[in-house]
């Protein structure tokens, strides 16, 4: 009988269901609104959390599938379900939607409006992770692109935030485009026995497409998605993006928007197109080194505190992509945990950054200091954060980025530089995000505090609760990385297979 | 032409038009009645009755199959018909609604009249089935167009507006019978299907073309494609409002029922030559709708030039062809009536209560008004392509359409398009949401009948995104008689 | 007791964990509460280690109370952990002196219960660097160790903190991404990171890396390997953290960076490179010898030419090391070769081992008076104190002794390690042992000057009213002193055990 119950669709559709709860409020019932939010979001991140714990392992595939007929003349059906590659990231975005709305709290301006634009976005970003149907993946994606626009243009930074949302929205609707253009060749390539086309992508996996056509669509697709993934130089919208956001959106959008990239670039790009794949993805590599380094360096040398923040994960997800490229389960595994544990610890620093700037109301590093003393636990979370960051062990960065390293040094079957660039990643990426980590936390934390911001409230409640839980997936899977290397490795051993990687 | 024994079948089949015109009769004669203040009420008549003509069509005017033609094959009752008249059901008794408020008009029993006139005239373009039939039903439309759109005598821009849409009409309608007149010429016959027969036995492919060209352009004048469309944003901006969302929605499907039935059934023997113009002429209107629309200030025009580009979108549907592309422009078509009429009532609102229609006085109308706004909203993003709304939808089928057909630069030309038209429907949404203004705190008043306008038309273009495929397989058995042979 | 038997070495790491969590549960305030607190909770891991000194069998080979369990399938880590007598030595060392340390701390005032938690936390990190057996694990508690230490210093120490404390931190770190490229070249290139899997097959090791010769991949492991020991022994002249890091270190953060933080780079010398690296430390044991030379001589050196009372002993221990060093050398260099020049080689070793945990003890030992005397007289100018023998005896009592240690003076601990390491390094290295033994001059030069402008001469006007010191400061000293003179008395209890593992190890 449980297998009956949807669980994915539930997962998906209770924030939409719920943004139009909120719409019916009256708008002054600001209490009732937030609550009802924190309700919302913590049923979805209960649920993902009990789905990955009910996930068979020894089964593998895809599990908790559901699927419908939706537009039949077209080959679209509503097919979702869930495997290792895709498990982890709902369970993050329950995580960071839930924590999203805790530090959210405080927004006086419309919370209604924004509460509603956000579990609209948190719909579409579940969706996306879920969806097996090609079509049903690119609705999601648009579904979760528009509400980002009206959450950084309404609720933003005020300095930049029309210009930061319109042009992140038009980055990533181009971006959409390219890889629809490959999705869409995809699609008319193949005819199933039954004559027609389908989107459903467990059947194009197996439509064999010929190599040169693999070859041809691979960049298109693999880049317009890898765009949202903030690959260099297409990273550009990011770190506008990620300033100009409320706090909450920051920490969505950085947080999971980027390894929505990620997913559908491997879903949609590499998994479909093996052979573009395995001809491309060396070069790719390249690139994602550019982001690890470049990433670190700008990271450093930034003034205001949200950019740092915004560089460095730019630099973060260049090695999520550098994993992928490696094309062996140590660098899949690898880059796996680390879209889970970046997403956590982006998630965190952005939480943390929205607490001093909503007290101090500046972002200028040099003009701030002595946080510590008004702000204890968010210091101790932004500094377990920042060891993350750097790779330190004991927390989750540390078991994600090691095993990208053994996969990058292993592909040096495939091209003899490989590890070359792992190396370098290695020795510019982790001291350069250890200086910066260092100088920031140094600067704004510790220090004098200035006289003006003797008086300025600690942390509330709700933003300890949300810290504490970040922190404690990061420390969690920092020590015990096995409760989800087991369950990605699960999951990308047969698309490796499939690829002929190790 | 037969006569054949007096059926009560066809007096069915026409129903709705014998209703309509009861209904003018009923409201030019309460327009005497009643005194001045109780005038208004006629719009809620006008309006109200068209609801209930709608219902009585779909109860017991539904096309049995494949469709037959009455009345001596002038008209043709089938289920494409039937969609077209709900279409013009609907945005008449909308229009009518949305009037009520309207200083000028809302009181003038002449102006629902010539309204429910107008509607009554699209219904018979939609059946037409013969030559003749078609150019008295496309007059009888444009005359009461053209009188409502100049209606407010004392408005100069009103009687601008009314001007040069009778003399662009009337230029285009005069090319368009010469059209007709040479393929009577050529054939000898009138009724559609004898005609497209008869063209299958003549020789010469150029005089049929020059007469495609020239009824294109009668078509083309009433769906405002390119290059036929520049009437369109003087005609929309002087026009009272709620005669713009008229124009903009129901002469447009009017015309969209026309070039479908039309073209599809008469020509398709020179397909190979008009396909490909009407692949150019599709896209050149999208962009050129949707560059216009960019730099537009004032938010009828906006509005005007994006649905010129909307008719764009929709042509690629028929450029396509066979079932699909008409069904998919049907839907579309559906769509579009719904989502316009919608951003059209909140111009209106909008209009009553400040007497602006500058974009840029829109600002914080999502906190005087959230509601209003959020309907805008939806309509903007609707007619921008985002999901989960019914225009995404719509675009995905006419795209799709195209690419099945092998067009597929068009779809590509048609999506970099919609990613243009975003720029503009999400700078009005911008406005709206991210803008401040002094007199946030005034609300816009919205009467009752009109938030249920609105509510009921919101409704209607979730229901139609919602329930996509069911809609579109409806047109799809809509659009089959054209396809099977001897259909048409 | 069965269960604690089993599982020793992981309660050894991991109660001060447990200590540390505990001590951020109690409430922040109450200051006495939290120090004595920390005291008692570090008392377990000081007793555990205590007990595995007593349990531990030196006679039987390889590795005791190993303890396996997977932890990262994924990269073949697993948490393996197991003792020799290297290791039960250092773990003695550490349980011994994170207690003592922590009744130093009873005068800080500041953020009591953050410090008390760090340095728990702290002990943690260098216990599971000395049971570790992979090299994930390793490297883990390695860098783990890093991050409480940095705040010690950072937080709580002088006035250039700031500047010594990323310094101590960029350094460190720098040299352990060398190590942890070093330590996944070596993974991938034996199929695991164990420790006692890789010892077995890398010998014999034949396919390099990607094209690579073995041989090659080896002498870069090595080095990187080397470099990031180097830096933490420190070898001259990777030093130059050390002597700003001692200094502005609060006095118990001096005690444990002096007296275990070095440590863990000797051991690393002698748990990883010389096992898997025999060869390429012996092609290099010459220069390394001379490396060590400098640090015994120059160190020595420096320490003399300081005004400074902290970084003097900062420079000593430099110095000291440096003598670790060298035995390690001499051990290195004998590889291969007859059984007699293996004897020197296993001498020096032994001398190596003891004498890192003689320093550990009279460095701790000096680094705590020396902070008994700065917060009397908030001054660690030499120039400032004098005569303050007759103003405080006692402190003057065990400011000499623990001076004599360090400087070697027969019947103190330090005499015999350092003279382990001469009798050894003698026939190997004669030029440079020769050299050395200036150092062992400059080493009395400088403990002598110290004690005579702190204790001797008229005394200083300023410092009549200074307090004695008080029972918790000589209860914290006092323990180091009595080892001090035990293993110089009867060094066997504790050669014996070193002494039989090193030999397995070299001989």
């Amino acid at each position: 009988m449980l297998e009956q119950i949807p669980f994915i669709s539930i997962i998906v559709f209770t924030p939409l269901v719920t943004a139009v709860l909120l719409m019916l409020l009256p708008p002054e019932r600001k209490t009732a609104i937030r609550v009802i939010s924190a309700i919302a979001a913590f049923i979805t991140m209960a649920l993902s959390i009990c789905l990955f714990f009910a996930y068979n392992q020894a089964q593998g595939g895809y599990q908790f599938t559901e699927r419908t007929d939706w537009i039949p003349q077209l080959g679209i059906s509503y097919f979702v379900g869930v495997d290792g590659l895709n498990l982890p990231l709902v369970v993050l975005t329950g995580i960071v939607a839930f924590t999203g709305v805790l530090v959210s709290w405080g927004i006086e301006d419309r919370p209604r409006e924004f509460f509603t634009f956000f579990f609209i976005l948190v719909t579409g970003v579940f969706g996306v992770f879920v969806s097996l149907d090609m079509f049903l993946l690119f609705f999601f994606y648009e579904l979760a692109v528009f509400p980002m626009y009206l959450l950084i243009g309404i609720w933003g930074w005020p300095v930049t935030r029309e210009y930061a949302a319109m042009k992140l929205t038009l980055y990533l609707l181009v971006g959409s485009v390219f890889s629809l253009v490959g999705a869409l060749a995809m699609y008319f390539s193949y005819t199933t026995p039954q004559g027609t086309h389908t989107f459903d992508m467990l059947e194009l996996a197996r439509a064999g497409f010929s190599p040169d056509f693999q070859r041809l669509w691979f960049l298109p697709t693999f880049l317009g998605f890898a765009v949202l993934a903030g690959l260099w130089p297409f990273h550009n919208w990011s770190p506008d993006g990620h300033v100009a956001a409320p706090t909450a959106v920051s920490m969505l959008h950085a947080g999971v928007l980027m390894k929505l990239g990620a997913y559908s670039a491997l879903r949609v790009g590499v998994i479909l197109l093996p052979e573009g794949a395995k001809t491309f993805l060396p070069f790719i590599v390249m690139l994602a080194v550019v982001n690890v380094v470049y990433g670190a360096f700008i990271a450093m040398i930034q003034r205001d505190f949200k950019y740092v923040i915004g560089f460095s994960s730019v630099s973060h997800m260049g090695l999520v992509s550098l994993g992928f490229a490696t094309m062996n389960h140590y660098g899949w595994v690898g880059a796996g945990l680390q879209m889970f544990s970046h997403g956590i610890m982006t998630a965190l620093f952005f939480a943390v950054v929205g607490m001093v700037y909503d007290r101090a109301h500046i972002r200028d590093i040099p003009q701030l200091g002595g946080m510590v003393r008004k702000m204890p636990w968010a210091a101790v979370a932004f500094i377990i954060g920042g060891l993350v960051s750097m790779g330190m062990p004991g927390f989750s960065g540390f078991v994600s980025e090691l095993p990208i390293f053994i996969g990058a040094w292993r592909a040096g079957s495939i091209a003899a530089w490989y590890p070359v660039i792992a190396v370098v990643a290695a020795l510019f990426g982790i001291p350069v995000t250890a200086a910066y980590i260092m100088r920031v936390v140094g600067r704004v934390f510790f220090g004098e505090l200035p006289p003006q911001f003797a008086h300025i409230p600690g942390i509330t409640v709700q933003d300890k609760i949300a810290l504490a839980i970040l922190v404690f997936f990061l420390i969690g899977l920092g020590v015990y990385p096995r409760i989800m290397a087991d369950l990605i490795g699960v999951g990308v051993r047969p698309f490796l297979a499939a690829l002929g990687g190790a | 032409m037969q006569f054949t024994t007096f059926d009560p079948n066809s007096l069915l089949a026409i129903l709705p038009e014998i209703l309509l015109l009861g209904l003018i009769v009923l409201v030019l004669g309460l327009d005497l009645a009643l005194p001045e203040s109780r005038r208004r009420n006629l719009g809620l008549l006008a309006g109200l009755g068209q609801l209930a003509i709608l219902a009585a069509m779909l109860a017991f005017s539904r096309p049995n199959g494949e469709g037959i033609s009455l009345w001596g094959g002038m008209f043709r009752h089938d289920l494409f018909t039937l969609i077209f008249r709900g279409m013009f059901l609907v945005a008449g008794a909308a229009t009518s609604l949305i009037s009520l408020d309207v200083r000028g008009i809302n009181r003038q029993g002449e102006y629902y009249a010539i309204l429910l006139a107008a509607v009554l005239g699209m219904n018979l373009m939609a059946a037409s089935n013969d030559l003749i039939m078609l150019y008295v039903a496309l007059e009888t439309t444009s005359i009461a167009l053209y009188l409502l759109a100049g209606y407010l005598r004392d408005d100069v821009r009103s009687s601008e507006a009314g001007l040069k849409y009778f003399l662009f009409g009337s230029v285009s309608s005069a090319v368009m019978l010469y059209g007709l007149s040479l393929l009577y010429g050529m054939t000898g016959k009138t009724g559609l299907r004898e005609v497209a027969a008869a063209l299958t036995n003549v020789q010469d492919t150029l005089p049929i073309i020059g007469a495609a060209v020239m009824i294109a352009v009668g078509f083309g004048f009433k769906v405002a494609a390119a290059p036929f469309h520049f009437w369109t944003p003087d005609v929309y901006e002087g026009a009272p409002p709620p005669v713009t969302a008229f124009i903009s929605v129901a002469s447009k499907a009017a015309g969209f029922s026309v070039l479908l039935r039309f073209f599809t059934a008469v020509f398709p023997v020179i397909q190979p030559q008009w396909g490909p113009l009407m692949a150019a002429i599709a896209a050149v209107t999208m962009t050129i709708g949707n560059v216009l629309a960019i730099p537009q200030r004032n938010i009828k025009r906006m509005l005007a030039y994006s649905s010129i580009a909307q008719a764009g979108y929709a042509l690629i549907g028929f450029v396509a062809g066979g079932e699909f592309g008409l069904a998919a422009t049907t839907y579309y078509l559906l769509m579009y009536v719904l989502t316009n009429i919608a951003a059209f009532t909140v111009v209106i609102l909008f209009a009553n209560l400040t007497g602006s229609e500058e974009i840029y006085d829109y600002a914080g109308l999502s906190r005087r008004s959230p509601y209003l706004a959020f309907a805008m909203l939806l309509a903007l993003l609707s007619l921008g392509g985002i999901p989960p709304l019914a225009g995404f939808f719509a675009k995905v089928y006419v795209f799709a359409a195209a690419i099945n057909t092998g067009l597929v630069w068009l779809a590509v030309v048609g999506v970099v398009n919609a990613i243009i038209g975003l720029y503009y429907y999400l700078t009005v949404a911008k406005v709206m949401y991210v803008h401040r203004s002094e007199e946030e705190h005034i609300p816009v008043p919205v009467p009752r009948v009109y938030a249920v306008v609105l509510a009921l038309l919101v409704v209607g273009i979730i229901v139609l995104a919602v329930g996509a495929n069911p809609w579109l397989d409806w047109a799809t058995q809509a659009a089959r008689p054209f396809f099977v042979a001897g259909g048409g | 007791m069965d269960f604690i038997l089993n599982n020793l070495l992981t309660l050894i790491v991991f109660t001060p964990l447990v200590g540390s969590v505990l001590i951020m549960l109690l409430p922040r305030e109450n200051k006495p509460l939290l120090r004595w607190a920390a005291f008692v909770f570090s008392l377990v891991p000081a007793a555990l280690s205590i007990l595995l000194w007593f349990v531990y069998q030196p006679d039987v080979g390889g590795f005791q109370f190993e303890v396996y369990a997977p932890w990262f399938p994924t990269i073949n880590a697993g948490y393996h952990v197991g003792v020799d007598g290297i290791s039960v030595a250092m773990i003695l060392l550490t349980g011994i002196l994170t207690p003592l340390a922590i009744l130093i701390s009873f005068s800080i005032e500041e953020r009591v219960q953050a410090y008390m938690a760090l340095f728990l936390l702290l002990e943690m990190g260098m216990m599971g660097v000395f049971v570790a057996l992979d090299l994930i694990i390793f490297f883990v508690f390695w860098e783990f160790g890093l991050v409480p230490m940095y705040f010690l210093i950072n937080q709580w120490g002088g006035a250039d903190r700031h500047y010594a404390s990323f310094k101590f931190f960029i350094y460190t770190m720098a040299g352990s991404v060398g190590m942890l490229l070093a330590i996944q070249a070596m993974g991938l290139t034996a199929g695991t990171f164990d420790l006692l899997g890789i010892a077995q097959v890398w010998p014999n090791l034949t396919v390099g890396l990607f094209g690579l010769p073995i041989t090659t991949v080896k002498t870069i492991a090595f080095w990187a390997f080397f470099l990031a020991f180097a830096i933490k022994v420190p070898i001259w002249p990777f030093h130059t953290w050390l002597p700003d890091a001692h200094t502005e270190a609060p006095t118990a953060g001096s005690m444990i960076l002096a007296g275990i933080l070095l440590k863990l780079g000797a051991y690393g010398f002698l748990r990883i490179i010389q096992p898997l690296f025999p060869h390429e430390f012996q092609a290099f044991a010459l220069p390394v010898a001379i490396l060590a030379l400098l640090a015994i001589v120059l160190g020595a050196y420096a320490s003399l030419g300081q005004r400074d009372f902290k970084k003097l002993i900062a420079y000593s221990s430099v110095s000291h090391m440096g003598m670790v060093v060298l035995g390690l050398a001499v051990a290195a260099r004998v590889l291969g070769a007859d059984e007699a020049t293996r004897l020197n080689g296993i001498i020096a070793a032994n001398g190596a081992v003891l004498q890192m945990f003689n320093h550990g003890l009279y460095s701790a030992a000096l680094f705590a008076l020396v902070g008994v005397v700065y917060e009397r007289t908030h001054t660690r100018n030499l120039d400032d104190y004098g005569g303050l023998w007759v103003a405080l005896p006692v402190y003057g009592g065990m400011l000499i002794f623990s001076s004599m240690a360090s400087l070697g003076l027969p019947g103190l601990n330090g005499f015999v390690s350092e003279f382990l390491v001469v009798r050894g390094a003698w026939p190997v290295f004669p030029a440079i042992t020769f050299i050395g033994l200036l150092g062992l001059l400059l080493s009395a030069a400088y403990s002598l000057k110290a004690i005579q402008k702190v204790l001797h001469g008229p005394l200083n006007p300023h410092w009549t009213h200074l307090k004695e010191v008080t029972w918790r400061e000589a209860l914290a000293i006092a323990p180091l002193m009595l080892l001090m003179i035990a293993i110089g008395v009867w060094p066997r209890w504790l050669l014996d055990v070193i002494n039989l593992t090193v030999t397995r190890m070299i001989g």
